[in-house]
């Protein structure tokens, strides 16, 4: 490491003042968050992603998310010449450990990272029967885990299969959009991880978001869109094969 | 423990959220409703040939409906904040306001209903018991011990009323259950508009067979003679309701074949393969047609009063069992498939943890415990009525 | 008239005390900040937003470590974030000269990425490990930080692909 202590001295102050910043606990003590000032979702790009695992690794550290369970994982997909309503698809550990090597090269085959869609019309939400679900101000669907009863509702009635019940807590979990970092200026932790650029934030109130070109430039999908759920989870050069 | 995963489930699919008990809450409450309808029949409909029944009945439905949060609280991560549905409900969601719907059929219409029917025999009991249960008898008056001939006219005429309400209220009961299942659209097993329909006419068949056995037993067990007017009366009624519950399901299950939509083929093999013993046999051969046909079979004919009996006895333990496959099969069979249509997980019921067979069966039990020391407490039987000293004789439910 | 629904009105009064009950115990028990933004506690949401975040974000890596920044932006893996190998550093960002992190494990970290797959996309850098390695650990010939091996230059941009 080639890096003098004068420049150690310069660095390290400017770097704790920083961290703490980041650290600060409430989107108020980060004084530069206005909560309506934004709207999050997610652009993920499936011809980027490699199946790595990083992003299942690194939610997992960054929100204790126990083993078994998901806050996010990747599908590989394997679509057999033309017939894209029988795919065959796998996750083994969620795509936690990256995927194994395999011999098909025949049909066509991707990664699809999944995850919470943060739906508007959020259908979870919609049947919470005490309100420890709910959509933030912002866009983001959270859990009030020292309000859930643990009836389990929200996980019958989502329909992407991205809740489950935590057996610590005996709550309802899910991907929390990293609220905790995104609040911070920072990005989720998927998102900071991902090797290729694969999954980015996306803050769709901010006009200079690149999503918005991104948008009016690409073929973009989302999951189940007969359900209308108004997810903000895009999803680009998506095949119809996808569940 | 290693849940066996056939063909690709989403990872958090893995695991059944809802147990036997959630199995069995529609089930209590269905035989609630349905009992209930049972009363309303000579009440409100005055068939009187049900009379005999119409006290047991109401007993029966307390006494179900008082189990009834119990396998909900067992479930819940976390029963002690359940009071919060009570104190913040979400009004979109169909699980909050059925809390209030059951408070409801509780409170304004069950226990009142009872109150007001048993109210002369309490106050007699008030007045001829001893001890403990003279506390309770008086406790049940509310103070007054008013049984003049006025009194209890206007009870009769509020008791109407109440079972006139009572009837849209049993039916809301459970089919506010069917509504839950029947309102997500992520299930497609689930989701459809006769759901809350099938759950009442279901409701309505298990509550009436159950009645009808309950009042068999209970006579022979008391070594009394059964009515059988009024038991003829009931596999009348059962019969006809079957018919519109079968054609009910057959209408959904025709449709669904035909339409053949994007989950058809996923649940037509989980049918095939997971399901078949429980739905095809158990619910549909033995639990409905079967109970049918020995139904229609006792109206076409003219069978001996002890055949008869035994085919009722017979129809109405094949309901029951029928009844609650088909609850198993709407629950667990809703879990088993995976939401991506291409896969399929298996349902590891335990036996002696919280959500285990063991409390399910304990729980089913119960009712019976119940409806025991409420027959000791207010005899529903037409026999037992006992004679006040002014000679006042009881406004309704009498032999 | 009243003597003969006397025990009516007895009722109707236990109901009334019963409903008041109700009502003072929602106002004595509902969490204060609930309905401040929606059906639910207001409070959740700063709740939720406290934690503290695991991953540094790899601006701060590039804060202080600038040499690995130099080396790093001239090679195939000038958009690697740092703790997409070197997992979560926020507690070494915290307090760097307590919390020294370990290097990665080239031998399991790099086929997670490399490691030849159907599904990768095609023009994607993927080796089936067996036949381009034959088991030797990846840093053996290749730096991490520049991955590729023929032109190994200095701090210079001269060269370097993107």
């Amino acid at each position: 490491m080639d890096i003098t202590r004068r420049r150690l001295l310069v660095l390290l102050p400017a770097a704790a003042v920083a961290w703490k910043y980041i650290q600060a606990g409430t989107p108020e003590a980060a004084p530069n968050y206005k909560i309506v000032e934004h709207w999050w979702g997610m652009l993920i790009d499936i011809p980027k992603c490699i199946g790595c695992g990083s992003c299942v690794r690194a939610c997992s550290e960054e929100n204790d998310v126990p083993d078994g369970y998901f806050r996010t994982w990747i599908e590989r997909y394997h679509v057999p010449d033309w017939k894209i309503e029988r795919p065959e698809v796998e996750s083994p550990d969620g795509g936690k450990q990256g995927f194994p090597p395999n011999e098909i090269s025949d049909g066509k085959n991707f990664f699809v990272p999944k995850l919470c869609n943060h739906c508007q019309d959020s259908p979870c939400t919609q049947v919470c029967p005490v309100g420890a679900t709910f959509v933030s101000p912002d866009g983001v669907v959270l859990v009030d885990k020292s309000y859930c009863l643990g009836c389990r509702y929200c996980v019958q009635a989502c329909p992407y299969g991205c809740r489950f019940i935590n057996p610590k807590t005996n709550t309802a979990e899910k991907c929390s959009l990293c609220y905790h970092r995104i609040t911070k200026g920072l990005t989720t932790a998927c998102c900071e991880v991902c090797p290729t650029g694969a999954r980015q934030l996306a803050d769709l109130k901010n006009p200079k978001d690149p999503i918005h070109e991104f948008l009016k430039t690409h073929t973009v999908q989302v999951l189940k869109p007969h359900m209308a759920t108004g997810a903000k989870v895009f999803y680009n050069g998506m095949d119809g094969s996808v569940r | 423990m290693q849940i066996p995963v056939e063909g690709f489930m989403y990872p958090n699919e893995v695991e059944l959220q809802w147990s036997v008990l959630i199995v069995l809450y529609p089930f209590i409450t269905g035989l609630v409703a349905g009992a209930f309808i049972l009363a309303s029949l000579e009440r409100v409909f005055r068939v009187e040939a049900v009379k005999p029944t119409y006290r047991l009945a109401l007993l029966t439905a307390l006494a179900f409906l008082l189990v009834a949060p119990l396998p909900l609280q067992l479930h819940l991560g976390h029963p002690e904040r359940s009071l919060e549905m009570y104190l913040t409900p979400h009004r979109s969601s169909a699980m909050a306001m059925f809390g209030f719907v059951y408070l409801w059929y509780l409170m304004a219409v069950l226990l009142l209903e009872i109150w007001l029917d048993y109210r002369r025999d309490i106050v007699l009991k008030s007045q001829s018991t001893t001890g403990i249960t003279r506390l309770f008898y008086r406790f049940l008056t509310f103070g007054s011990s008013n049984i003049s001939e006025r009194s209890l006219r206007i009870d009769d005429r509020l008791g109407y009323t109440i079972t006139l309400i009572g009837i849209p209220s049993a039916f809301m009961l459970h089919g506010y259950v069917g509504f839950i299942f029947g309102s997500v659209k992520a299930n497609p097993w689930w989701s459809s508009p006769l759901m809350p329909i099938v759950f009442i006419f279901s409701a309505m068949v298990s509550g009436i067979a159950a009645v009808m056995l309950l009042y068999m037993l209970s006579a022979s067990l008391r070594g009394k003679e059964i009515d059988m007017r009024c038991v003829d009366k009931i596999a009348q009624y059962l019969m006809y309701t079957f018919i519109i519950d079968f054609s009910l399901e057959m209408l959904d299950l025709i449709q669904r074949i035909y339409e053949a939509d994007e989950s058809f083929r996923s649940l037509d093999f989980m049918v095939h393969t997971r399901l078949w013993t429980s739905q095809v046999i158990v619910q549909m051969l033995l639990g409905t047609v079967t109970p049918i046909a020995l139904l229609a079979l006792t109206q076409l004919s003219n069978f001996k009063e002890l055949i008869r009996r035994r085919i009722y006895a017979i129809a109405g333990c094949l309901t029951v069992v029928g009844i609650f496959a088909m609850r198993w099969n709407v629950v667990i069979g809703g879990q088993l498939f995976s939401k991506s249509f291409l896969g399929y997980t298996t349902y590891k019921m335990s036996f002696a943890t919280r959500e285990g067979l063991l409390p399910a069966i304990v729980l089913m039990l119960l009712p019976f415990a119940f409806l025991w020391v409420l027959v000791k407490l207010l005899p529903p039987w037409p026999d037992a009525r006992p004679a006040s000293a002014s000679g006042t004789a009881p406004a309704h439910g009498t032999t | 008239m009243f003597k003969d629904t006397e025990h009516l009105i007895r009722l109707a009064v236990v109901i009334v005390i019963l409903l008041a009950v109700f009502v003072l115990l929602r106002a004595a028990v509902v969490p204060k900040s609930f309905g401040q933004y929606g059906h639910y506690r207001g409070n959740a949401i700063t709740e939720v937003a406290a934690r503290t975040p695991a991953f540094a974000g790899h601006e701060v890596c590039e804060g202080c470590h600038t040499d690995v920044v130099d080396q790093k932006k001239l090679g195939r893996h000038a958009n690697v974030p740092c703790e997409a190998c070197h997992g979560a550093q926020g507690k070494h960002a915290d307090d760097p000269a307590s919390l020294k992190p370990q290097t990665p494990d080239t031998a399991v970290i790099c086929a997670r990425c490399h490691e030849a797959n159907s599904a990768k996309p095609k023009g994607f850098p993927q080796v089936a490990s067996a036949d381009h390695s034959s088991g030797l650990a990846c840093n053996t010939c290749h730096k991490p930080h520049q991955p590729k091996i023929e032109d190994e230059p200095k701090s210079t941009p001269a060269g370097g692909k993107k």
